[in-house]
């Protein structure tokens, strides 16, 4: 067989990037439901007409995102089958629980209110319609929240045993699955960094409007919205992205030595955190860097005197425990992919207290450098999110479930290199121009602006309900 | 019943809710070319799907979740098995599902074509694989000693696969059909009813051929029997009342030719999930290819709470937009 066309590469680079492509629009799911669920509640209790412009303003454009989410979310749940077949029956009976409890419990709700939502302006009372968007973010909210549980038995198996005659992990407490210190951790970091996406989206729309002087009246407040939300959901990132960390370094060990390119086990002030290093390719000697002392001691432990594992000493435990093999992770990716997550969200914060301050008291800044900048809120934010997830995903190498199964053995046996080229070709292609599509529709909408808020009703001084259809 | 012959029924349950639902959706879409003359026509078609096309495909989720769940080794097999027939079914569904959201967004006619294009095209894919794939489960495909398909995707497109997929399609089109005439008004309502009588001729014909040729394989069961005879009344007697201009009984007599038809292919494949064409002793079976105790009691609970809730939700869904859609209802609106 030649070697481009190994079923197990072939189809590790089709996961991640249908994966990564389907998380594009996750997160601004997420944080724009929440979003319209505002403006519309501050419309539904103020009676202020640009609220209700913002509220489908942001609405269109989530909603232009909401359709992809869909379809290339049922591409996830058919991969795992498809191309993970091996693993599916190992972990089927653990990791079909939260899935199939996703499906009943939030997808279901997502999918139906999303329809009475878009097509209820005219049909239902104002608080029931209220409500059902209201429950579509809760929807979408639940969804992360199964999604990321069974993740994070990927990432610390629990509440499970091995059952050595059928050859596969068994549920046994689906509490301990759920409440799973990982899921606990990870999901309002990915909640809270949706957030910061949905915000860097809103801070880069309205500055792109404000820098040309127009729709002042909704894209003022807009900013001020997306400033404090970046600025709010930034901070409570970072604070559960430092609880995350507690909970990898007891859990996997590895990753965080992985994070760091740690080679050699440190202790307190050796324990330094590295914000830059320039070594040689494969990490194992440096050539310059800049070093906090301390700091990686004070994130794995808490404590400024803590002991953080190296990989060299990691990687002799685990060939002990799990017999030989590489169980270190890539680490130029891993360490990278740590620190743009890190330094772009950071940098996000203090750009959005930079904005809160220029913008203060009504003030609208005249250099227009601050604006250009301002417009990059959204693409940065949404790649600190990516390489999250990257690093979250690439740090669990070799392993599939970690300490259970690793991803070479966890690939379907029957399915050939070629099939899986052609449909990583299929999904590149066809992801391909949508991506393109996309963009061009929601950067169209986008710079269109609201719609002119629409006039009372002359009689009863009432905005009249929209109707909408395709 | 024990609990993972209890699965098996709620895994049809799922899956004739996903037929049902969806299956008229595919019809619609594949209508377009039929039955949408003009820009404001084919608005009307795409509308009286618009606000529930999303949750009635999530019934395949739903559906593919539990199965996941429930029957961790079918899942495996079904979905590493039929691998190419499923990557046509998921870049249809991509194509369709964003279709529908993007069509409107400009206002060239090229740009609405192409999406009308991408809609028809992603309608009749699944509508046809769908059955491809249901009529290679029950007639078996050959497995190896660890469950593994061992055939190709061109094994998969036999005669009687085939003739499975032709089936779907044809029903799916009719119940679409009737579903168009049963939410719009004046000449649109009369045209589709035409249509469907007669697209609903061939259908009968069509299915007629596969229920029979499903109960060979069957070897006449008795159960399978009844089942596949009611799906066959119901088809006809939808034709009828179609004919005589009541949509709303023939819709539903529709619904239920597609959930005996379900029950009836169900029944067949009893106790067997994947029976294994090659050598019974490597077929998957109820018992060899489910989950845990533990894992299928937390399962019914859910299901058990949540099931009539999801129902309930949808129907109150059905319900609100019940009214027909006209021309006049399209030109008013904005979106
Ligand atoms: C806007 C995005 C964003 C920002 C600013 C941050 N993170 Fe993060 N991080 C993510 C978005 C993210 C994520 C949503 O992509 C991940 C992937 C898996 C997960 O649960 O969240 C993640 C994973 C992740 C992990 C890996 C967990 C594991 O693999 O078990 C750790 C340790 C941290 N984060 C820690 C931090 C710290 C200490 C941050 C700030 C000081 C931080 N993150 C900012
Ligand atoms: C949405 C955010 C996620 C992103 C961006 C992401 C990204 C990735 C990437 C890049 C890989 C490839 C790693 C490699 O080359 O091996 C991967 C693998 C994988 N991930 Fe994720 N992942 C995400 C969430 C999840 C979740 C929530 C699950 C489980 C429910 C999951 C399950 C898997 C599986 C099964 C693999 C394949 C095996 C492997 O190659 O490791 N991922 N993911
Ligand atoms: C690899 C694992 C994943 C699988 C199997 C998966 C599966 C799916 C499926 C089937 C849908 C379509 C639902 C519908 O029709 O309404 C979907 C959408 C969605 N998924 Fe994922 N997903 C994965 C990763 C994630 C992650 C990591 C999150 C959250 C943190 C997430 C959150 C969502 C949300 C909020 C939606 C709603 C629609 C949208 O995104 O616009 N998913 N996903």
């Amino acid at each position: 067989m030649n070697d481009w066309l190994d079923p197990l590469l072939l189809s590790r680079w089709q996961f991640g990037l249908t994966t990564i492509y389907h998380f594009l629009f996750v997160p601004i799911t997420i944080g724009m439901s929440l979003t319209a669920a505002v403006y519309q509640t501050a419309w539904y209790r103020t009676g202020k007409v640009h609220y209700l412009q913002l509220t489908r303003f942001f609405g269109s454009l989530f909603l232009i995102n909401f359709a992809m989410g869909v379809v290339t979310g049922i591409v996830q749940e058919f991969q795992f089958g498809m191309n993970w077949s091996t693993y599916s029956r190992f972990v089927g009976d653990v990791f079909g629980a939260p899935l199939a409890l996703e499906g009943l419990l939030a997808f279901f709700l997502e999918a139906t209110f999303i329809g009475l939502w878009i097509f209820g302006w005219d049909k239902l009372p104002r608080g029931m319609h209220l409500a059902t968007i209201w429950v579509v973010s809760i929807g979408s909210i639940l969804s992360a929240y199964f999604i990321i549980a069974a993740n994070a038995f990927m990432q610390n198996p629990v509440g499970y045993e091995l059952n050595e005659a059928r050859g596969r992990a068994e549920l046994t407490d689906i509490w301990a699955l759920l409440t799973n210190k990982v899921a606990l951790a990870a999901f309002p970091h990915t909640i809270f960094a949706s957030f910061m996406v949905a915000a860097g989206l809103i801070i880069t729309v309205a500055a792109w409007h404000l820098a040309r002087h127009q729709n002042l009246v909704t894209m003022r407040p807009a900013l001020k919205f997306g400033l404090w939300m970046m600025v709010g959901s930034g901070i409570l990132t970072t604070l559960s992205g430092d609880q995350l960390g507690l909970a990898m370094v007891q859990t996997q060990p590895m990753k965080m030595a992985a994070a760091e390119a740690l080679y050699d086990t440190a202790t307190g002030a050796d324990a330094s955190f590295s914000i830059f290093t320039w070594g040689t390719p494969d990490g194992s000697s440096e050539l310059f860097s800049i070093r906090i002392p301390y700091l990686l001691s004070f994130l794995s432990t808490h404590t400024l005197t803590g002991t953080v594992e190296g990989i060299n000493d990691l990687q002799a435990q685990y060939t002990q425990l799990y017999g030989p093999g590489d169980y270190t992770p890539v680490i130029w990716i891993t360490y990278w992919a740590f620190r743009w997550m890190i330094g772009l969200g950071l940098l996000h914060v203090i750009v959005a207290v930079v904005g809160l301050w220029l913008t203060r008291k009504g003030r609208m800044p005249k250099n227009k450098w601050i604006w250009r900048a301002a417009i990059w809120s959204f693409p940065l934010s949404l790649a600190a999110m990516i390489m999250g997830w990257i690093f979250t995903e690439m740090g669990r190498q070799p392993w599939i479930v970690f300490s259970l199964l690793k991803t070479q053995d966890a690939v379907s046996p029957n399915v050939t290199g070629l099939e899986v080229l052609i449909s990583l070709i299929a999904f590149t292609v066809i992801y391909g121009i949508l991506a393109v599509v996309e963009f061009k529709l929601i950067k169209r909408a986008a710079q269109k602006g609201p719609a002119p808020a629409p006039e009372p009703d002359a009689e009863s001084g009432e905005i009249k309900p929209l109707t909408t259809v395709y | 019943m024990d609990l993972p012959t209890l699965w098996f029924w709620i895994i049809a349950g799922l899956f004739i809710g996903y037929f049902v639902l969806d299956g008229f959706d595919f019809g619609v879409g594949m209508s377009l070319p039929f039955l949408g003359r003009d820009e404001a026509d084919r608005r009307v078609l795409i509308n009286t799907i618009g606000p529930v096309w999303d949750l009635n495909e999530t019934w395949l989720i739903v559906a593919g979740a539990c199965l996941f769940a429930a029957f961790p080794e079918w899942y495996a097999t079904l979905f590493s098995g039929f691998y190419l027939a499923l990557l046509l079914i998921l870049l249809a569904l991509i194509a369709r599902g964003v279709s529908f959201e993007y069509r409107h967004q400009r206002p060239e006619s090229q740009w609405k074509s192409w999406f009308d294009g991408m809609i028809i095209v992603g309608s009749a894919v699944p509508a046809l694989l769908w059955g491809v794939a249901f009529a290679n489960i029950v007639q078996g495909v050959p497995l190896d000693e660890g469950h593994n398909y061992t055939g190709t995707l061109i094994d998969l497109l036999n005669p009687y696969a085939l003739l499975g997929g032709l089936t779907t399609l044809l029903l799916f089109f009719t119940h679409g059909v009737v579903f168009v005439s049963l939410k719009t008004t004046d000449e649109m309502r009369v045209r589709a009813r035409n249509l469907a009588v007669r697209s609903g001729l061939i259908t009968i014909v069509v299915a007629a051929l596969f229920l029979i040729w499903t109960a060979v394989i069957a070897e006449f069961a008795f159960m399978y029997l009844v089942l596949a005879t009611l799906a066959a009344l119901a088809l006809i007697g939808s034709w009828f009342l179609n004919r005589a201009g009541s949509e709303g009984w023939s819709f539903a007599l529709g619904a239920a030719t597609i959930a005996f038809a379900v029950l009836a292919l169900f029944t067949a494949l009893f106790p067997d999930v994947m029976p294994a064409s090659n050598d019974p002793a490597n077929s998957l079976t109820i018992a060899n290819a489910s989950s845990s105790t533990y894992t299928l009691t937390v399962m019914s609970w859910t299901a058990l709470v949540f099931l009539p809730l999801i129902l309930a939700y949808q129907g109150w869904t059905y319900w609100i937009f019940r009214k027909r859609v006209t021309r006049a209802h399209i030109e008013v609106a904005q979106h």
